[in-house]
């Protein structure tokens, strides 16, 4: 009865075991030691081989997608947010605080008469799709010059107000990102107010890192000297619960 | 009567192929199936330089509203119920994603688990194919084994080569000590175009080396074509991989086997052609 083990069958039980193998391997501690170091040793060589400041492209008008998609939450449930945005987010502030020596609290007007940068971008979603949008918001840089990072601060944590299941989102960046010229707080898409599927009022842009790093309805900003007590120590939220990179440049 | 068998075998394989051999084999089993999970994540493709659910995608795999699955490439609709876009899970249950979990690594649905193996691997395959590259052009494997020679290249040799192996007559003698013309124009696609063309739009869909080297996404067309070129060359490479096995079969696995593990490979005896 050689027909009764199918060739299908054969692939099956082949192909179960050798994936079972796979997972079984991955949640091993050399296996993730490996993920890790390969992750860590992606950031080093991508920090080793692009320049600082080098842009990430900028498209023309034409390219402009002609819907931008949300991705994560399209609308956060709090009752403070809601409040917010019944407000027109007159009563919204930025607060920037941590590691700083002038701790900030700066309303959507203020934010709107700093140095505006208006750059037409890609989004990439990790899951494998890309919108191009046209962002306008203040340039993250002199923001934080104002408030002064003390010697310790290393990275710059965003906290937002989309709810995770009770866990706000959180996402962090180091200072190569930060202070790179095309680093800004977006609050406008294609010329308009940022919808608020896509972030209103306020959300980061960090051009050369994929969509998750893209924090949207932002609270504060937070420079801090490492990671360990941001969330559960890896530095954002997908990062915590779901085990994705921190450096997202790939 | 001499016995053919008495010939002794030849050493044909070195060393850095077999080793490059092995580990290529598992790297890109596992980049193969991590990828198709990551695909998962996204089943849509499309050309140009952005492209999400709201744009015209060129291929697709899904769930049909008529409850099967089917693989759509531009308005060719063919069905794949059972194995893409609709299939049953280890326990049984009907599941809707692209890709089932016997091809995919991990078996379920995770994304950043597919990551961490692509990129690890992504790694290995950088490396260890740099390293298998450069030994190449030292000890002159790509010389004096890969390249074909003026000869091989005339139309009317690739001609004969072509009608051997459509009948299956695969070659015995001296001739079988040597990569013939076909192989040897497999192993080139593979080693020269479709793994470099897998490492660079691999690269180009990433938006950090867009800002290092942003020349990539004009020579590829945008991120979500070099998305695109990624996923046929997969294809490709899964097309080698299966014509490469078949090969291996007809040609006596037990012998290929042993001399990509020792090195050493038998030389199938002379045979009576008859015409």
């Amino acid at each position: 009865m050689a027909d009764a083990f199918s060739r299908r069958t054969a692939l099956t039980v082949g192909g179960g075991l050798l994936l079972g193998g796979c997972d079984k391997v991955a949640s091993t501690r050399p296996a993730q030691r490996a993920f890790l170091g390969a992750e860590s040793l992606t950031y080093r060589v991508n920090r080793l081989i692009t320049p600082r400041d080098a842009l990430a492209p900028e498209f023309t008008g034409a390219d402009v997608s002609p819907i931008f998609r949300s991705n994560g939450t399209s609308r956060p449930g709090s009752p403070d947010y809601a409040q917010l945005l019944g407000n027109n987010f007159a009563d919204w502030r930025l607060h920037v605080g941590g590691l700083v020596h002038r701790p900030l609290a700066i309303s959507l007007n203020q934010l709107k008469a700093l140095p505006q940068r208006t750059q037409i971008t890609r989004h990439d979603c990790v899951e494998g799709w890309s919108a191009i949008g046209r962002w306008t918001g203040p340039v993250l840089a002199p923001i934080l010059q104002f408030a002064g990072l003390s010697d310790a601060a290393r990275y710059i944590v965003f906290h937002c107000y989309d709810d995770f299941g009770g866990t706000s989102y959180y996402e962090s960046i180091d200072l190569v990102d930060a202070f790179h010229p095309q680093t800004i707080l977006a609050w406008a898409l294609n010329g308009q107010a940022l919808p608020v599927q896509n972030g209103a009022p306020l959300r980061l842009r960090v051009e050369r890192q994929l969509g998750y790093k893209q924090a949207k309805y932002l609270r504060g900003i937070e420079a801090v000297a490492s990671l360990d007590q941001v969330g559960g120590g890896k530095g954002g939220y997908w990062e915590d619960v779901a085990d994705y990179a921190w450096f997202a440049g790939i | 009567m001499a016995t053919p068998e008495s010939r002794p075998p030849v050493y044909r394989h070195r060393l850095p192929t077999r080793l490059w051999h092995w580990l290529n084999a598992l790297t890109i089993f596992i980049l193969l199936m991590s990828g198709l999970m990551i695909f998962n994540a996204h089943p849509h493709l499309y050309w140009g330089r952005y492209g999400a659910n709201f744009d015209a995608s060129w291929l697709g795999i899904g769930p049909t509203p008529q409850g099967g699955g089917e693989l759509r490439i531009y308005q060719t609709h063919i069905p794949t119920t059972g194995v893409l876009g609709h299939w049953k899970d280890q326990q049984g249950h009907v599941q809707t994603r692209a890709f089932p979990y016997w091809a995919t690594i991990p078996a379920h649905y995770s994304l950043a688990g597919a990551r961490r193996w692509h990129f690890l691997f992504a790694w290995v395959l950088i490396l260890g194919g740099t390293a298998y590259f450069v030994t190449s052009l030292v000890n002159r494997h790509f010389a004096r084994d890969i390249a074909p020679t003026r000869e091989e290249l005339k139309p009317r040799h690739l001609w004969a080569d072509i009608k051997d192996h459509a009948r299956l007559r695969l070659p015995t003698g001296d001739a079988a000590g040597r990569y013939n013309p076909l192989q040897k124009l497999a192993y080139i696609s593979v080693i020269f175009v479709l793994i470099p063309l897998m490492i660079l739009t691999g690269l180009t869909m990433s938006p950090s080396f867009n800002a290092t080297f942003p020349q990539l996404l004009t020579l590829f067309g945008g991120r979500q074509s070099a998305r695109s070129i990624h996923f046929i060359c997969a294809v490709a490479l899964l097309a080698f991989i299966v014509i490469h096995l078949l090969m291996v079969l007809l040609a006596g696995p037990i012998n290929e086997i042993r001399s990509m593990i020792t090195g050493w490979f038998r030389i199938p005896p002379e045979k009576q052609r008859h015409g």
